[in-house]
């Protein structure tokens, strides 16, 4: 990995509480420079609340946190120079026009009204915003209101940038488009901080994940990582005639070595497999039998599936439990 | 569709390429002057936010006049020359309140999270938007003025006198307005702002030396009219606007705005910075 190259973020038993509900209970992150980080965790899990402890919005309770080098407490106007942050909610002003709103925070920035205005420009071209500029805010589509935001984000160039939900609630062509920028923010060297509720955005952006619930971090690692704490894959099958379903499981579960679950549809039954190399033996042996399959799939657990077997959160059967069971072994 | 993405992307990175060195941090003055654009920017854009600074001058000023013109000094243009002066603060400094509202609401939007994540000096975003407020209770005095030379204000001070009654208003608004930023950070919702405004300043402007000579109040009443700063400025002002001014009437307001601003600005920038 990176091992070796300074962090962007180090936090230690971080802690915030709200009167008597502790929305960080203990959070500790090592988060590399360059590349993106995924923090992923459903609502409420106190991802927002991290973001805005290590933007320095918001004092901590307990434990420390080092962002860039620099303490959040001790050295938080260090900390304020270095690093941009994007809301969930609208981060702009939303009276004001896209222009306005970048003027104002080229000037707070330290621009001169001239070099303000020529940066403004630059941006809402580079943004694709030119013709909306002169708009209002409020007015912006969900996707406009995105790629202004980060905009105004990066009028001077973070060497980290808080990125918080910056999807959600968006299309599937806008949130192409924030991902794009995303990604050219990462090829231009800064380093990307951020906040999802997508197993899939996580899972195509950031090069490591933690995975955060109830204020802890309860998993962290690569994607391959995560994946694999869950157990190597699923093998899904579908046979030709439901009335064979009952033999085809028999003969799985005796190949493979691994119990086999039915599935809602009569035909299909899936296999939670520790070893792949059995599979090719497994279906063979179907053959043998005489029982069709139509279909076969072998895939690797979706980051979904990961998720739901680390918070336990819609989690039903045994299997997600046990994979539960399974990783908290491994888990930090 | 997949070349406009790309181009953006490309886009994007040569915009992270920014030109020239990161510009210099910019000084208190420099980043609250922006946020007073700011405020002027939403003026424009949302004009109706001025009906109060237009609305209430005229209301006061006609409504006191005739209702206590003839009653209080025998005639209206009598009383005129008394109520002017008073009723600019009244006016100006009900509308202060305005402040605190308009920063209750502002302060719960996203915007907010942003500006206090950037490198500027802290009360700016707060200094600014009064800085704002200045040019409405600028709007509100020179509304006050007019419709007060219109029903027969003839003050001996002249020009001079009035533009310092007017520039001393605006200095005492913004001190008076600290309080209720503290209020506007400590309050979750405006009708609560809104309420303890009202309950501080009801008080503070009846129980004053606006609409009648305190001789006539018992005692408890005048030893409160006494320390009330709102009697210290009405004073002043009274006297500027005749022309006989005293400078010891007008260090007394000048220790309230300090006093104001020391208290109450530490207070409430301690309350924004641990905002949530």
């Amino acid at each position: 990995m990176r091992s070796g190259t300074a962090l962007a973020i180090e936090t230690t038993g971080l802690v915030k509480r709200f009167g008597s509900n502790t929305a960080v209970d203990g959070v500790d992150l090592a988060v590399p420079t360059g590349g993106v980080y995924g923090v992923l965790g459903p609502n409420g899990a106190g991802k927002t609340t991290t973001i805005r402890m290590l933007a320095t919005l918001l004092p901590i309770d307990g434990g420390s946190a080092r962002v860039l080098g620099h303490d959040v407490t001790k050295e938080a106007e260090t900390v304020r120079g270095k690093v941009s942050l994007t809301g969930q909610f609208a981060s702009l002003d939303e009276d004001l026009t896209g222009t306005e709103n970048l003027m104002l925070l080229g000037r707070l920035y330290g621009y001169s009204r001239a070099a303000a205005r020529s940066r403004c420009d630059q941006l809402l071209e580079a943004f694709g915003l030119q013709e909306a500029g002169g708009r209002q805010v409020k007015t912006y589509s969900g996707g406009m209101r995105r790629r202004i935001d980060i905009a105004a984000s990066i009028i001077v160039t973070p060497e980290l940038i808080f990125l918080d939900e910056p999807t959600t609630g968006l299309d599937p062509r806008s949130r192409n488009q924030v991902w794009e920028i995303v990604r050219a923010l990462v090829a231009g060297g800064t380093t990307v901080l951020l906040t999802t509720q997508y197993l899939d955005e996580a899972d195509q952006l950031a090069d490591r994940i933690a995975v955060i619930d109830h204020g802890k971090v309860i998993a962290e690692g690569t994607t391959g990582q995560l994946k694999a704490s869950v157990g190597s894959g699923a093998l899904h099958v579908r046979v030709a005639e439901p009335s064979r379903r009952a033999d085809a499981a028999v003969t799985l579960e005796r190949t493979l070595g691994v119990p086999v679950s039915l599935e809602s549809d009569p035909a299909a039954l899936t296999a939670r497999i520790d070893d792949p190399q059995r599979v090719a033996r497994a279906l063979a042996t179907l053959d043998d039998e005489n029982i069709a399959v139509t279909t076969f799939a072998l895939g690797q657990p979706s980051l979904d599936e990961v998720f739901l077997a680390l918070t336990g959160h819609g989690a039903e059967n045994a299997e997600t439990t046990a994979a539960t069971g399974t990783f908290e072994g491994t888990a930090s | 569709m997949t070349d406009t993405i790309t181009t953006s992307a490309q886009a994007v990175g040569n915009v992270l390429q920014m030109p020239g060195p990161r510009p210099p941090r910019p000084n208190a003055l420099s980043t609250s002057m922006s946020f007073g654009w700011r405020a002027l920017l939403k003026i424009k854009h949302v004009p109706e936010q001025l009906f109060d600074v237009t609305m209430f001058p005229v209301m006061f000023t006609l409504m006191f006049t005739f209702l206590f013109g003839g009653a209080l000094a025998g005639s209206t243009d009598a009383y005129v020359q008394f109520l002017i002066p008073g009723i600019l603060v009244q006016t100006v400094v009900m509308i202060t309140m305005y402040t605190g509202l308009t920063l209750n609401k502002d302060i719960e939007k996203g915007v907010f999270d942003r500006f206090r994540s950037l490198p500027i000096w802290r009360p700016s975003p707060l200094v600014g938007a009064l800085f704002g407020d200045i040019v409405r209770y600028t709007i509100a005095s020179v509304i006050v003025l007019i419709l007060g030379l219109i029903l027969g204000f003839r003050p001996a001070g002249g020009v001079v006198g009035v533009v310092l009654s007017v520039l001393l208003l605006l200095l005492f608004s913004f001190s008076l307005s600290w309080v209720w930023t503290m209020f506007a950070m400590l309050m979750r919702t405006e009708q609560a702002v809104m309420g303890v405004s009202m309950f501080i300043l009801f008080p503070l402007t009846f129980a004053s030396n606006i609409f009648v000579d305190p001789s006539t109040m018992p005692g408890w009443l005048q030893a409160f009219v006494e320390v009330n700063p709102i009697s210290h400025l009405v004073t002043t002002l009274r006297a500027l606007c005749e022309g006989s001014f005293e400078f010891g009437q007008m260090s007394g307001v000048l220790i309230w705005c300090a006093g104001f601003i020391v208290v109450f600005g530490p207070l409430t920038m301690r309350l924004y910075n641990r905002k949530t």
